[in-house]
Formats: structure tokens, sequence, C-alpha cells
């Protein structure tokens, strides 16, 4: 990513916030201008649930290009509380621990970095709930 | 040190990474010691000072039920700082929808780079100058294989913040103490990647000092003694610093054991000791009055005394307590550690 994209969406990736659409109630992450459900332009900032379940999930072998360092590593399908399903790394547990239903929620990590001298890009994965 | 108003705190989180790395693992590869803790706890590679300090800061913001917007400051103490230029603050400030109407830098002065934020938001907040202030305390310090700090050096925080105190606050600062010498105990050049330290001139001239001479000092301006506080927490490189030290100024061991976490966590540096308070405070009842001294190389201490109120049994339970952080763990080996933290390159 870009340093300037990364600038210009890290604000909504820190605190997981989409967009909601004002017509039909549509809820969208990354954000969008437009309603790809009734085509409506009358989108808000929505904060999304940082709980939900996994509903799915694989393990990445083969990863792409700077994040070898973390493979294998797991990703998830899933579906927050307010419904709207999102895919994320899954951290803080073993591959053999995944369970689909499994409660799990937003904790903020390094997402990427670009080498020793570039950005370090920061967001969210999700990890099994501390209560 | 008085201040004009009185100030509290709103709310406090901490956050302990996964990763634990056991004292007898380190002594398998390097051989010759005896640990001086049972373990300590390792970030993993997604995760660094800016990453805890983000995780510490929403747990506190759980607990103070406040607008992130209001909060005027937002400073991180820490000797790990992902970056050499580019602010930690400014990132936590963000990520905690704190900007851009705040003032956001790093502290550095060792282990007490964390108590030494609370200082500064004390007096913001006392001031007037802004409405809520938040210190962290977080680090993810490294130490060189096989040297004597290895076995302690760990990876955690916590983070306050601080408002005029209200029925909301969960304890109130009746008064602090800075006492800070030159002491070239423990230090770390630009560029290198571990520090280098003095060795025994870590104790006496240093440790012990300045902790004592923080700890008498505010005692003598509030005209307290050590049985007047019910709690006391020291700044923990090992377990047997913190002990002496409160053996040698009159606390019991009863007084220091809720907030003692450096046995199973480690020595979190800047983190060391506002995880000591946290802890302390996940026991405290309201009218316990809680002594605090944080101790950093090159070298200083701050000393607080804290009277806790009401509001802690009704804010505490909102997030996890530090000894739930403690007992989520999942044991590494040597070569797991030695990846994880970047001591090898690819
Ligand atoms: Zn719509």
């Amino acid at each position: 990513m870009s340093v300037p994209r990364y600038w210009r969406e890290e604000k909504y990736r820190y605190r997981l916030i989409g967009s909601r659409c004002s017509k039909c109630g549509e809820i969208f992450f990354p954000r969008r201008l437009v309603c790809s459900k009734c085509r409506s332009r009358q989108l808000r900032d929505y904060k999304l649930s940082e709980k939900g379940r996994i509903v799915s999930w694989t393990i990445i072998r083969n990863p792409p290009k700077e994040y070898e360092k973390y493979a294998p590593y797991a990703v998830g399908l899933i579906e927050l509380d307010d419904g709207l399903k999102i895919i994320s790394q899954l951290v803080d547990l073993e591959p053999e621990e995944i369970k689909t239903g499994m409660r799990v929620e937003a904790t903020f990590r390094k997402i990427r970095e670009e080498g020793s001298s570039g950005i370090i890009e920061y967001g969210y994965k999700f990890r099994p709930v501390i209560e | 040190m008085k201040t004009n108003s009185t100030v509290g705190i709103l709310g406090y989180g901490a956050y302990v990474p996964m990763n634990r790395l056991k004292g007898s693992e380190i002594c398998r590869i390097w051989g010759g010691y005896e640990s001086p803790i049972e373990e300590k706890a390792v970030a993993n590679m997604d995760e660094d000072a800016v990453t805890i300090s983000v995780e510490c800061a929403k747990y506190a913001l759980k607990r103070a039920n406040i607008n992130p917007e209001e909060i005027g400051a937002v400073y991180v103490g820490t000797e790990s700082k992902p970056y050499a230029v580019k602010p930690c603050g400014s990132i936590v400030a963000e990520a905690i929808g704190a900007t851009p109407k705040v003032t956001a830098a790093d502290y550095e002065f060792a282990c007490k780079a964390g108590t030494e934020a609370f200082q500064t938001c004390i007096g913001l907040v006392s001031s007037g100058m802004v409405k809520y202030a938040m210190a962290i305390g977080a680090d993810t310090a490294q130490g060189r294989p096989a040297d004597a700090l290895e076995y302690t050096v760990a990876c955690g925080g916590a983070a306050f913040i601080f408002g005029l105190k209200s029925n909301s606050t969960i304890a109130y600062l009746e008064g602090s103490y800075s006492f800070v010498t030159d002491t070239p105990d423990f230090w770390r050049r630009g560029l290198e990647m571990y520090p280098r330290h003095g060795n025994r001139f870590t104790g006496d001239p240093a440790y012990f000092y300045h902790i004592i001479g923080a700890a008498k000092g505010l005692m003598g301006e509030l005209g307290y003694n050590p049985s007047d506080f019910t709690y006391a927490v020291f700044h923990q490189p090992n377990v047997k610093f913190p002990i002496k030290v409160a053996r040698t100024l009159g606390f019991t061991m009863d007084a220091l054991k809720p907030g003692l976490v450096v046995p199973l966590v480690g020595n979190t540096y800047a983190g060391s000791t506002p995880l000591g308070l946290a802890s302390t405070l996940d026991f405290a009842n309201p009218g316990d009055r809680i002594l605090v001294v944080s101790y950093g190389s090159g070298a200083g201490s701050d000393a607080f005394s804290f009277v806790v109120q009401d509001a802690i049994t009704r804010d505490r339970d909102l997030d996890p307590p530090v000894s739930r952080f403690i007992n989520r763990k999942r044991y590494i080996d040597y070569s797991t550690y030695v990846k994880i933290r970047g001591k090898i390159i690819r």
C-alpha cells in the first residue's frame, strides 16, 4: 500500500469504521461512497462492532510478499455482532484451537512493514475474546 | 509536588502479550545462571510498543467511560519506539479517536518514562489546560542474548486517564515527588539494538538510592509513614529489588503482593510500575492509600500517593483484570523467541 493511501484510510482501519446506508441500512467495510444495494449516496460513517464469531477459516502456508515471516497463519471470515462479515487474520491461537462459531474480538496489530526503513502499517486482527 | 486542583484517575487499562518464555529455557540455552524470575512475557511479531499502548488505552477508555475527543493529551513512555522519529503518541491518539485537538508525544526515561508521563498529565489536568489526559507506559525492550537482563526484559504496559477528582474518579492523587540525578547505571546509544549496564552498579547507587529518596521525600511532604499505606508499588526489574526496597522502607509483603507482577510477567520497563499499579487497583477497596514509586535508569524515581475512591467497585469489572492477562499464555521455546524478537535476520 502506498503511504498516501495508507494515510487516507488509517483512521477507518485503526477504529474499524465503515459506512452505513441511511436509506436501506446496509453496512459496508471498507467505506463506500455509493450503496451497492440501493444505489443511494447517503452513506454515513459507522463504527463496527469489535466482537464477532468465526464463520469460516483457513491456514495460509504460502503467503504474499512481506507476510512470509508470519506463515503459517490463520485467516478467518468473521461475522461481527452487527451482522457484517469481514475477513481478518486470526491471532493468539493455534490452528488446532480454531473452531467455527468461536467468539473473537478485534486487536490492534502491525499488519505490514515496508522493510526496515519504510512505514509500519497498523490495523486490526482478531483474537479469542479476553473476558 | 501538590496540584492546584485535585486530580484523579478516571480509568486504567493493562495489556500483556500472550507468549511466555520460561527462565529455565534461557538457562537451558546459555547455562550457568539461576533465572531471577519464573517466566517473562514476549510480544508477538505483529506487536510493538504502539500496539500494546493502543490495547491499554482502549481498556482505560472503557473504564473511564468518556468521549475520547475530550482527551487533550496522549503521552507514551517507552524505550522501544518502533520509529526513531515519528511519535507513538500520535498513532495511539488516532487509534482511540482523540485526534486532532490533542497534544501528543513520547517520553523516554528508561523504566520511568511511563510515570514521567503521569507527572505531565497530572499537571495539565490540574492547571485546567486539558479536561482529560492519558499517560501510558509500554515497552517491548530487548536484552542481549546471554546477558543477565535477558532473563527479565519483557513486554507489556498500562494506560491511565487523568481528570479532576469527582465521583467518577476511581482514585485521587494526594501528592507526587520526583527524584533525579545523572547516574550512568544503564544506557543504550542511538542505533544500538541492545543496552549496556553497569552490573552491580545498578543496585545501591541507582535503584535503591532513587526509590528511597522519592518515597521518603513524598512521605515527608505528606506527613505519612509506611503504615499509612494499604499498598505499595515499586519498579520491578526482578523479584529481589522491590521486596528489598519495601523491607528497607518498612512496608509489609501484604502491601506489596497485589502489584508484584514481575515473577510471571518480567520487567516490562516503562510498563512495569504502571502495570503494578493497575494490578493493585484490581484488588484495592475504597479508602485504601497506595504508594507508587517508579525507577528509571539514568536515573530517577517518581513517587505518587493515591487514595482509592468508591467508583473503583463500579468500574474495574468493565475490563479483564491484570491476572487475566497473566494467566492467558502460550509457552514458546528459545528458537521461537529469537525469531519473533527479530534476533536473526533472514
Ligand atoms: Zn442502501
